[in-house]
């Protein structure tokens, strides 16, 4: 698989390490009064959907920045790829 | 029909005419008592032990595709029982011994082969896990040996022990692990099933439940409903998609692994061989061609194959400690889906919808533990308990932070 950079252009899926679906960018608020349960969620529960999945790729051996990936998980086609900074931010994570 | 040398001796003077089919073809009927979704290596056992072993009747398998086109078809065949955590190790070690009386008790030719398998060592960190493991074992009533380089070498002379990166200083022995040929597993459980009245069924898809009041009805199917009093799900590699119907998410993800065969050789390996820190394993088939893997691809996927940079890594994890692999010609390759789990381990329980079942969470190690997952969900089914060595594949254990986590690794799938 190729994994088309926003900055860095199309590289080879090998460099980068995957960590899962990209839902896990909304970490739970520790404070809330069900934190423990979103929590349990979280860490263990998975969509694990068959078509498409937006996902979270790390490019470890290149620049380092994490990557949203949106993949076709039947096909292993890749539609679209975004900084996860960027669609933390538009998704309000980060300020 | 029972098989036995005589007929072999009769049908080969008679034409070969007196062969039925091993199984009925049978056609769904309006209701079961049980239904059980997947005629993989896990359900068909399901449904054999329940009919056989608990005595139950009025029993379906139902199988989207062609039984044993899934990962019982798909995997590499290797059986064992080195566990180390008390959760897993009395399971797999029931399992060995399953697999042992396995074909006295099908009247099928599995081809079960105690070859031995070994995990290779390369580190003292490595002895002291390997050590540790192995006096797990003992203590659980299954065999491990330490095994010098030397005592290695006698077996294996090609093996390469002067690796720069992964010199071979000994090794995990167990003598009872091995082979067994996987196609066969899932026919001789079919037609055990079958001889005691279970009915499979084929290119029959569960496409929903039928849930009222929390309670499951029934399943729909491609074939139309079919009502039930206990649905019992045994889907591998499909399990989220599947409960995703009765809206359940679980804690596993979905990923691709890849399998190879060479082209058939003369006898070269005796036994099993894992290079674990190499990302690579190897046995030599029957049929003579050598059956190797590595790792995961490590991404979510249900495509059923798998991308190059996995199969260079287990190439070169091959040449490193296997040179003689390299005169070998590759001849096939395939993928398959596997339930990666959040700790690793299974998971065989009850849902929180009453009469509905689930049986996954199997990893790339489902196959050795084909007999005791039926036997249990069996069990389970049949009872509404756990089996003694099961106790522990619950869902809520992560929840409880009960996880059986072999390696250590957390919840990242891709890493167990
Ligand atoms: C390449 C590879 C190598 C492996 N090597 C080993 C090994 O050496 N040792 C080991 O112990 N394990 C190994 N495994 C793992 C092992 O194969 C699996 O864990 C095990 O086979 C899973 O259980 P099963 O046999 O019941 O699954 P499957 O055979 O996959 O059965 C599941 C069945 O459910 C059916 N199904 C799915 N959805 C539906 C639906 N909606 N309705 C009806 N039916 C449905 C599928 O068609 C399939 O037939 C390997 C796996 C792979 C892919």
């Amino acid at each position: 698989m190729i994994i088309n950079h926003p900055l860095l252009g199309p590289r080879d899926a090998a460099e980068f390490v995957y960590k899962g679906d990209a839902a896990l960018i909304h970490r739970p608020d520790g404070m809330a009064p069900d934190a423990l349960e979103k929590f349990i969620d979280y860490g263990y529960l998975r969509d694990n959907p068959a078509g498409e999945h937006r996902e979270l790729w790390f490019h470890e051996q290149g620049d380092r920045s994490w990557l949203v990936v949106t993949r076709n998980t039947l096909t292993h086609e890749i539609t679209s790829v975004e900084l996860a900074r960027d669609v933390a931010r538009r998704e309000g994570r980060s300020k | 029909m029972r098989y036995s040398g005589w007929k072999v001796i009769k049908e080969a003077l008679t034409g070969h005419r007196g062969w039925g089919p091993a199984w009925r073809d049978a056609t769904p009927k309006p209701a079961y008592d049980y239904i059980i979704i997947g005629g993989g290596g896990h359900g068909l056992a399901t449904a054999y032990y329940l009919a056989k072993q608990f005595k139950q009747a009025n029993i379906a398998v139902l199988e989207k595709g062609w039984i044993g086109g899934g990962n019982v078809g798909r995997n590499t065949t290797i059986i064992r029982s080195n566990y180390l955590l008390d959760g897993n190790e009395p399971f797999y070690e029931f399992s060995l011994k399953l697999w042992e009386g396995l074909e006295q008790e099908l009247n099928y030719n599995a081809m079960v082969s105690q070859r031995g398998i070994l995990n290779l060592i390369h580190s003292d960190a490595q002895r002291d896990a390997f050590t540790r493991r192995g006096n797990a074992m003992i203590l659980n009533g299954a065999d491990a040996e330490l095994l010098s380089t030397k005592q290695i070498l006698a077996r294996y002379p090609f093996l390469n022990v002067n690796d720069a990166r992964f010199p071979i200083k000994g090794g995990l022995a167990q003598h009872r692990g091995g082979t067994v040929r996987h196609d066969a597993v899932a026919w001789g459980y079919a037609r055990g099933a079958d001889q005691h009245g279970v009915d499979i069924i084929q290119n029959c898809e569960v496409t929903g439940f039928r849930i009222e009041n929390g309670t499951v009805k029934g399943v729909e199917t491609s074939r139309g409903f079919i009502g039930a009093k206990k649905v019992a799900a045994c889907v591998a590699g499909s399990s989220s998609r599947l409960m995703e119907k009765a809206g359940m998410r679980l804690p596993i993800e979905s990923h691709v692994l890849q399998a190879f065969v060479s082209e058939g050789l003369k006898p070269v390996l005796p036994g099993v061989i894992t290079f674990g820190a190499g990302h690579f394993y190897c046995s030599q088939s029957d049929k003579g061609g050598l059956v190797f893997g590595g790792d995961i691809d490590g991404y979510n996927s249900y495509a059923q194959r798998g991308n190059l940079p996995v199969i260079e890594d287990v190439a070169e994890g091959g040449m490193a400690i296997f040179p003689m692999l390299g005169r070998a010609r590759l001849l096939r390759m395939w993928g398959g889906i596997m339930d990666m789990s959040m700790d690793g381990s299974p998971i065989i329980d009850r849902t929180h919808i009453d009469g509905l079942y689930f049986n996954g969470g199997w990893c790339y190690g489902g196959f050795k533990a084909t007999p005791a997952s039926g036997f249990a969900y069996a069990h389970l089914l049949a009872t509404d308990r756990p089996h003694d060595t099961a106790t522990a594949y619950r869902f809520d254990r992560f929840a409880k932070g009960r996880m059986i986590d072999e390696k250590g690794m957390g919840n990242q799938p891709n890493l167990h």
